[in-house]
């Protein structure tokens, strides 16, 4: 008995302080990118979310440059993506694809040019791996401290706003019949999904953060019709996923030989499982 | 810059302008960037599936782009086509981020191959480069029609014969063998910048679709050969310098298209 749970829970998970940090700010980064991520997929912007993520990276990798804590460069730069989008007019359907695809081309140019730098200025030259795929057990103790500020604020963000940011994603004319400013709270869906990406780029990366964002939400919304049900499906779908992903990598420890499987690839095969899960499910 | 080892490398820019042109005609005309984003960085993992069965990269490439095709046709059957998008990326760099800890890879090559090298490109190169880019420049001269036809009116289309859903996945399957071909020497996060800007610029100045692919090759030519240029002046990665210039072709079509409408209001 005592091995079965030695097999399914490798010695000093409960005890070691990275898995803690791990936990709460995966767990934390994925219920938020759940939550977020059903606004995204009701817009029709699941390009626009991705893209927002893939430019942050470029935050990621100047905030390695000047030696600041990366979630504030993720932070800034996906806040200035989104503001920008927002003015550009990602809402429009005409040609949304094509701004979307110029601003995330200039971005990741920027992320190109940055990560170079990080290379031949400093000595840390796996920044390009850990700013696209992230370092969950890596994650600094003032990191975790100020992961849960930022994801406090966007959870208050979403409560505050819920009713007319889901009014103005399902149909902006409904919407602003009814007094609705959708211009405002499409500025704030802006802002919410930028302290999401930011939250979940720190720990699965900048390019996979789409999956914690998209992959539960669409899976939810195919077993619940209803936003918020669906929001806490995909949650508890996110939190569940990054938490046995968490386990399971650092269990992988023990069947590899000392070398261990990253834990973004558990927690996207884990995401996708449960998509055609209930895909399956209700065809 | 124009030394014998370049030679190669001039050759190869060129080559991978063309069809970027050519294929970005497309992208823009069936509103695919997200698309034209996805499938090159879904392929990059194959280069790390490529390095640890020890064969060529670019068999790991076609593999990986194959895959992206095949998951975004099967997923978008049951819903969304942007969110099969980016479920079948994410799904691709998933199986990315085991493959790339599996090998021992230096951190370099990755970077290299995310954000483009083209200095590494060899004599040896030049050829798979070169058959890849006939493959998809006549694929996309015979279907260039119903491509166009399903793009601009589907239901038009439908009555004479020719399945949209078939046509994407031929659009799809153009646009990974580009993507193949271009991978290696752009780097795989900003090759749908070429395949982007530049055609989107080309449809700022002429409504006609021969004209417009005819012009996108053009100025995606000089974008890819001033970047070129600039990244062996400056040392400075390859990608950096065809993200800006790509996005500077954009702003210069959407400012001639502002400036142009502005006169004549009505016009689309």
């Amino acid at each position: 008995m005592s091995r079965l749970a030695g097999l399914l829970l490798a010695a000093g998970f409960l005890t070691s302080a990275p898995v803690h940090t791990a936990l709460l700010v995966g767990g934390g980064a994925a219920v938020i990118s759940g939550v977020v991520g059903v606004f995204t997929v009701i817009r029709g912007q699941a390009f626009a979310g991705h893209a927002l993520a893939d430019v942050s990276s470029a935050g990621g990798s100047l905030a390695f440059l000047l030696g600041v804590n990366p979630i504030l460069g993720f932070l800034g730069m996906a806040g200035a993506a989104a503001a920008g989008m927002e003015a550009v007019g990602v809402r429009r359907l005409r040609g949304r694809d094509l701004a979307t695809g110029v601003v995330l081309g200039a971005g990741l140019a920027l992320a190109a040019l940055f990560l170079y730098l990080d290379s031949t200025t400093t000595s840390t030259t796996g920044a390009a791996i850990t700013v696209m795929f992230g370092s969950m057990f890596a994650i600094p103790a003032a990191t975790g401290r100020l992961a849960a500020v930022v994801g406090g604020a966007a959870l208050a963000g979403v409560a505050l706003m819920y009713r007319p940011l889901l009014l103005a994603s399902v149909d902006a004319d409904l919407a602003a019949a009814q007094g609705v400013r959708v211009g405002g709270a499409g500025l704030m869906y802006a802002l919410v999904l930028a302290l999401s990406v930011a939250l979940s780029a720190v720990t699965v990366g900048a390019i996979l953060s789409t999956a914690l964002l998209i992959g539960p939400a669409a899976t939810a919304l195919r077993l619940s019709r209803r936003p918020g049900q669906a929001m806490l499906v995909a949650a508890a779908i996110g939190l569940a996923a990054t938490w046995l992903g968490i386990l399971l990598a650092y269990d992988s420890y023990v069947w590899t030989p000392g070398h261990g499987w990253p834990v973004s690839f558990f927690i996207v095969t884990l995401i996708m499982a449960a998509h055609l899960l209930a895909s399956r499910g209700r065809a | 810059m124009f030394s014998g080892f370049m030679a190669d490398t001039w050759t190869a820019v060129t080559i991978v302008a063309v069809i970027a042109g050519i294929v970005g005609f497309f992208v823009v005309l069936r509103d695919g960037a997200f698309a034209a984003h996805a499938l090159p960085l879904g392929a990059f993992p194959g280069a790390a599936a490529a390095s640890l069965l020890s064969v060529n990269t670019l068999f790991g490439l076609l593999a990986f782009g194959a895959l992206g095709v095949a998951g975004i046709g099967r997923l978008r059957a049951g819903g969304r086509r942007e969110v099969a998008t980016a479920l079948t990326l994410v799904t691709l760099l998933g199986v990315g981020a085991l493959l790339l800890s599996l090998t021992t890879q230096y951190a370099a090559e990755i970077y290299a191959l995310l954000f483009g090298q083209v200095l590494g490109v060899s004599r040896a190169d030049l050829g798979p480069i070169a058959i890849l880019g006939a493959v998809v420049a006549l694929t996309a001269a015979l279907a260039y029609r119903p491509l166009l036809l399903t793009a601009v009116a589907p239901e038009l289309a439908e009555v004479q014969g020719t399945s949209a859903a078939r046509m994407e996945l031929v659009f799809l399957a153009i646009l990974a063998l580009a993507t193949v071909l271009t991978l290696p020497v752009v780097g795989a996060l900003l090759v749908f910048s070429l395949m982007v800007g530049p055609p989107a610029a080309a449809r700022a100045f002429t409504a006609r679709p021969l004209a417009a692919l005819l012009l996108s090759v053009g100025i995606a030519l000089p974008t890819a050969w001033g970047a070129v240029a600039l990244s062996y002046a400056t040392n400075w990665p390859v990608g950096f310098f065809v993200g800006t210039l790509s996005a500077g072709a954009y702003g210069i079509g959407a400012l001639w298209s502002r400036l142009r409408a502005a006169p004549a209001p009505g016009r689309k």
